[in-house]
């Protein structure tokens, strides 16, 4: 179920960037017979593809601009929504002094991202922690999982915020309850991947184990551990993002030092600028996250389906 | 002689969500050592099952299955299985592959650099030698189902298991494999239990051909012995009249006698 989002999307990128490296000359030749007809004018050593390359930057650009375009046009007579160019002006503004600490509740934005990625961390080190050994347990044993199924059907569909309650409760504080609305929330992909990714491990390398005699030390580490990795990697991408998700609305409500709160603050003090320029922000440590914990995907990706 | 691998009077029931599902009664089956025996019929006949409990993945539901003497109770190196799809583990290389059956046959008594050897010399025994860094993606269908041999070979089995190794190769992959294979068996002595559905390769390569009914509750329902001098040559014995004779033999008993379900039955 989980893991089909995974196998899509991954593998189309990982085979994306590997054709060109494996065969560069076949790549190019193949991409000349079918965008040029005249290939027997191209030169013998094929050069760099050009065409390709502006295929895939320019309409990102473009795509790009039209929606700073449509925000331009939008609030041009507009008196309480910024202007891109205004915006802009004032990130410059932001960015140019992200450390400065006047206060608790008047730092930096660097500060502000600083610290909801140490809550993320904290949440997700934990959730990873408990949720992978967990997720392994149930694929390779029926009990555990018939045990544990009905629980996770109902908790994991619970939102988010519906936890902080508890947090708040149990721990007496705001950062913990939000720590811990990160576990709950960023445990449940990560369960899910492993133990789906357990249940899927081919029977025929199980047969190879059990003909080769092997201990179950080298069962695990030569067998169950690699071929479980891909799907216990996507659980963790997706749990990165939901955490990621999250911690802004936790922040939202808990107050402090982060991201969230920062949005919240700005709100109150009317500052439209500020809650765009951390829109953006947010989007892009999400993306970097993302993109991160793809990259460490790749390379321990093994292409054999 | 006595025989290496006895089958006495084998049954196999699997319950499946579907219900009970007899796929095999009645066999009783010798195995001599140095034999080579292929096992043949339509698919569905339970002749991977057969495999499969000769192997220890499975256990049978009734009767007894003897390994020099010894019950066949669970999977082990010196029943060496290659599988019909090469199952090689993608994220080792081929050396480490092999590397990993030799581990552990040998580990207890040979050191770390005579283990390497034996992985190496088992690569080089199937021609794979120079592909020992290389991870089964990058080398052809072919070659991964040579390794998969070398990882057998490797961990001098008394008995190699062959599961439709070459079944998913071209032909003349197949026929290349199948003289390596012949050669191979020759030099090293192996008794080889081989399943099969192609009837030129198991009339080349077999000493007996073991042809089963079709299942549900499939048997043997003849066992030819297929008396070719060895080494055999595939290209002169295609004009032999004995290996005509044996051909036609199997064909018959495939198509003639149970290409049916019904005929079986009765």
């Amino acid at each position: 179920m989980v893991s089909a989002v995974f196998h899509s999307s991954l593998d189309t990128r990982s085979a994306e960037a590997r054709a060109p490296r494996v065969a560069p000359a076949l790549a190019v030749s193949a991409a000349n017979e079918s965008l040029a007809p005249a290939a027997d004018a191209a030169p013998a050593r094929p050069g760099y593809d050009w065409r390709a390359l502006a295929l895939k930057v320019v309409p990102p650009l473009v795509g790009m601009a039209l929606l700073i375009v449509i925000w331009a046009a939008l609030t041009r007579n507009s008196t309480n929504f910024p202007t891109p160019g205004a915006t802009f002006a004032e990130a410059v503004k932001v960015f140019s002094d992200p450390f400065y600490r006047n206060g608790p509740n008047d730092q930096g934005i660097g500060w502000n991202i600083l610290f909801s990625l140490y809550r993320v961390a904290i949440g997700f080190g934990l959730a990873a922690a408990v949720g992978i050994p967990l997720g392994f347990l149930i694929g390779r044993f029926e009990v555990i999982n018939h045990m544990t199924s009905p629980l996770i059907s109902l908790l994991r569909p619970v939102s988010p915020l519906a936890w902080l309650p508890i947090g708040l409760l149990v721990f007496k504080a705001a950062n913990p309850a939000a720590i811990w609305t990160i576990f709950i929330c960023s445990i449940w992909p990560m369960i899910i991947n492993t133990a789906v990714g357990v249940q899927r491990v081919p029977v025929d390398y199980l047969n190879v184990a059990r003909v080769l005699n092997l201990s179950e030390w080298k069962v695990i580490t030569r067998i169950l551990f690699p071929a479980v990795l891909p799907y216990m990697l996507t659980g963790v991408r997706l749990s990165v993002g939901t955490a990621w998700l999250v911690i802004v609305a936790a922040e939202m409500l808990t107050g402090g030092v982060g991201i969230g709160f920062w949005v919240w603050d700005e709100w109150n003090n009317l500052n439209v600028k500020h809650i765009l320029i951390a829109i953006l922000v947010i989007g892009v440590v999400g993306l970097v996250l993302e993109w991160t914990l793809i990259a460490i995907a790749k390379r321990f990706s093994y292409d054999d389906h | 002689m006595t025989s290496f691998i006895e089958v006495q009077n084998v049954e196999m029931v699997f319950s499946t969500k579907k219900g009970r599902f007899h796929a095999l009664r009645e066999i009783d089956l010798k195995v001599e050592r140095g034999e080579f025996v292929t096992l043949i019929g339509h698919s569905g006949c339970g002749k991977s099952t057969l495999l499969n409990l000769v192997a220890g993945l499975t256990r049978p539901t009734g009767g007894v299955l003897l390994c020099d003497n010894r019950e066949i109770a669970a999977p082990g190196p010196e029943r060496a299985v290659v599988f019909q799809n090469h199952s090689l583990l993608p994220w080792l290389t081929c050396f480490e592959n092999v590397h990993l059956a030799v581990e552990r046959v040998f580990a207890a008594t040979e050191k770390k650099e005579q283990l390497r050897e034996r992985a190496q010399a088992a690569l080089e025994l199937v021609n794979m030698g120079h592909a020992a860094a290389k991870r089964p993606h990058e080398i052809s269908g072919g070659m991964k189902q040579r390794v998969g041999i070398a990882r057998a070979l490797a961990m001098e089995p008394k008995v190699l298991l062959l599961d439709e190794p070459f079944g998913a190769l071209d032909a003349l992959t197949r026929a290349h494999l199948q003289d390596e294979l012949l050669k191979i068996v020759a030099r090293t002595k192996s008794t080889v239990v081989m399943v099969t559905h192609d009837v030129d390769e198991a009339v080349l390569l077999s000493d007996r051909i073991v042809m089963m009914t079709n299942g549900p509750a499939a048997t043997i329902g003849e066992i030819l012995r297929v008396d070719l001098e060895r080494p055999r040559d595939r290209v002169g014995l295609v004009e032999d009249s004995r290996y005509t004779h044996f051909r036609k033999e199997v064909l018959d008993f495939l198509y003639t006698r149970h290409g049916h379900v019904e005929r079986v039955a009765a």
